[in-house]
């Protein structure tokens, strides 16, 4: 059987009817350089060697699964286990793709990193990746989000980024992806742009899910060797969608384990109220791909809502697109509350306090768990909550009942 | 033939060159908009480029996407340029109008939808950023039948191999992205610009015209006397968003054409 990940996407960047490289002239030349740079590279012992390397002695991987027994007791039913991305240097799986695009960076000779973000995770990891490769680093983010998340701005710049503030518009991630091409063109030859999930044009829904796909073969050997087995159900949080993609790569071939993304339903299932593309979106086209979209009345990308700010975009990364037509993955929500809810119950009960995205698919296992007893959930928690203690307890208080 | 097409034949004709302008369709709102693409005709504007907003427009620089938001914020949408245009046509037949903004609206409105109401009002060209020869299918074939123009994009880092597969499809004329980088960046050269308008002219018959860059009259002719004509856009949508009225406005265009025309 032909492998999955090797015949998706087509060498145009297909994934079915989505992907695609929908670019404005000034951008063609520099994303095919990418590309033709990826396809050689990816091939290359020394790369592939390079990598690993980076992988074990700076980032700390393998990260470990670990077994989240009381919060399994208390769910009553299934057996939920979580892949600690939070431990991942930076404390979130954006390092994967982010040193990996540094060193691809390093090799292709630039010597700057550009990118947009949205809760700052990016920015942190590529600010991360640009400070261990020795080049310079310049991250665009909205007004909005850089208040929201401020420990992440200090991190950016204390490790030698500059942050440029986007301030139009609903001044967030969607913003920030703009304004970041917008200033990459004139500096293209020497810089390389590195987009922070499975979103945007040709290579970069390829070369971050392949990049990322790392969190799911270290998954189903740990799992298999923990449990003698392979987990029943497997499911991460989808904004962009790169943590899942990253995790679902490694069961993808594997057609006894079903895979559930969680977009985030925010305060209702009302248009602007949540980001939940998949399971409201229709087809349509933003940032250089075809994809599914949130669009208000007059087919425009709508404006979003979710209290985690990295799953605040309103088009999805296109494979997650493809997976759902193919209903290879079940793609389902939590909302806001739900999201809390579990950040409290994990901080508690495991002794981790997830990030706010990561909280979703953490939600999702929870709820999950009861109607699936004695089956097993690996969830994704692909970052720790640290960035969003004071936005929560500001807000919320210090549990449920506060 | 087009309106384009004739415009050309025309210019040619005369031995002048192409003076072209793009502002923002709706900015700062329907009426003032109207207003001033009424009148650019009369200040020397021989083809209009008309902006039609998105919300997430990846190409442009902050006058254009600033623009974009005035007109999406006093309640511009895709079938309100179209209105915009076919208001225009009332009172111009000649003058050629170019739809130019990005794939999203017009593929939520549905391809064959968009061309009927488009011709309808009078759209004769559309420059659709973001779909790239490889897209052709989309929208750049079905708009041919239609008779519409498809003009495309060439920039400096179209290359040799590449540029061949850009010409193929175009119609109308070819438009020229003079600096590399967005909308409303550095001031163009005439002197770097003239042997790219040369490559270009080799593999096609079409008219080229230069745009990106651009700010005032003297710019205008430089670039309009190495090309077939030149396109203003940023620098004018700044007296726009600097709160100028119409009039304030088409002086301002009308300098701008008077230099062009002196080319």
């Amino acid at each position: 059987m032909a492998s999955y990940l090797k015949s998706t996407p087509t060498r145009d960047g297909f994934f079915g009817k989505y992907g695609g490289a929908m670019l404005p002239p000034p951008l063609i030349p520099h994303f095919k350089e990418i590309g033709e740079a990826y396809d050689k590279l990816s091939k290359s012992s020394e790369f592939v060697r390079d990598l690993r390397y980076i992988r074990k002695h700076f980032q700390g991987r393998p990260t470990p699964i670990s077994h989240f027994s009381n919060l399994s007791d208390i769910c009553g039913g299934a057996q939920i286990y979580g892949k600690r991305e939070d431990l991942n240097h930076t404390g979130a799986h954006k390092l994967n793709h982010c040193m990996a695009e540094g060193l691809l960076a390093k090799y292709m000779g630039k010597t700057k990193l550009m990118a947009e973000t949205g809760a700052g995770q990016h920015g942190v990891a590529l600010a991360t990746a640009a400070a261990y490769f020795g080049m310079e680093c310049e991250i665009h983010m909205g007004e909005i989000d850089i208040a929201k998340e401020a420990p992440n701005v200090t991190r950016m710049k204390l490790l030698g980024a500059t942050v440029v503030p986007v301030g139009f518009g609903g001044r967030s991630l969607k913003e920030a992806v703009d304004s970041a091409f917008g200033a990459y063109i004139p500096q293209a030859d020497t810089t390389l742009f590195a987009i922070g999930s499975v979103v945007g044009p040709h290579p970069f829904p390829l070369m971050v899910r392949n990049f990322q796909h790392v969190v799911g073969i270290e998954a189903r050997e740990q799992f298999m060797d923990m449990t003698g087995g392979l987990p029943d159900m497997v499911t991460a949080c989808v904004g962009g969608g790169s943590n899942a993609m990253g995790l679902f790569a490694g069961f993808i071939d594997d057609e006894e384990v079903s895979l559930h993304g969680v977009e985030p339903m925010g305060t209702s299932s009302n248009l602007g109220d949540h980001a939940a593309t998949i399971s409201f979106g229709e087809d349509g086209d933003i940032h250089g791909f075809h994809t599914l979209l949130l669009k208000d009345k007059d087919g425009e990308p709508a404006p979003v809502h979710t209290i985690a700010s990295g799953l605040d975009y309103p088009g999805v990364g296109p494979e997650h697109a493809h997976l759902s037509t193919t209903g290879r993955v079940n793609y389902t929500a939590a909302n806001d509350k739900e999201a809390l809810n579990a950040f409290y119950a994990l901080s508690r009960h495991e002794g981790i306090i997830p990030a706010l995205e990561s909280a979703h698919a953490v939600a999702f296992a929870m709820r999950e768990a009861k109607n699936n007893p004695g089956k097993s959930i690996l969830l994704n928690l692909s970052g720790r909550g640290d960035k969003d203690i004071d936005y929560v307890t500001e807000t919320f208080g210090y549990s449920v009942d506060d | 033939m087009t309106r384009i097409d004739r415009k050309f034949a025309q210019l040619n004709a005369q031995g002048r060159k192409a003076f072209v302008t793009y502002i923002m369709a709706g900015d700062p709102d329907f009426e003032t908009s109207l207003e001033i693409v009424r009148g650019l005709p009369a200040a020397g504007v021989d083809i209009i480029e008309l902006g039609l907003p998105f919300t997430d427009p990846m190409a442009d620089g902050k006058t254009i996407q600033l623009a974009g938001q005035r007109a999406l914020a006093a309640g511009m949408t895709l079938q309100r340029t179209l209105d915009l245009a076919a208001e225009f046509r009332k009172t111009d037949d000649t003058t050629p109008i170019v739809l130019m903004g990005y794939y999203n609206p017009i593929h939520s409105r549905g391809v064959d939808s968009f061309l009927a109401a488009a011709k309808q009002a009078g759209v004769d060209g559309l420059i659709i950023v973001d779909l790239p020869p490889e897209e052709d299918g989309e929208l750049c074939i079905p708009a041919q039948k239609a008779g519409i123009n498809f003009i495309r994009l060439a920039t400096p880092t179209t290359d040799e191999q590449r540029l061949p597969k850009v010409l193929q499809n175009t119609s109308g004329f070819v438009y020229y992205v003079s600096i590399n980088g967005i909308t409303g960046a550095a001031e163009a050269q005439a002197g770097s610009v003239a042997p790219e308008v040369a490559r270009i002219k080799a593999g096609t018959d079409l008219p080229v015209i230069v745009g990106f860059g651009i700010k005032a009259p003297q710019n205008a002719q430089d670039i309009a006397g190495i090309a077939d004509g030149c396109v203003v856009g940023s620098a004018i949508i700044d007296k726009i968003a600097q709160g100028q009225n119409p009039d304030q406005v088409l002086d301002f265009v009308k300098s701008l054409a008077d230099g062009a025309h002196r080319a």
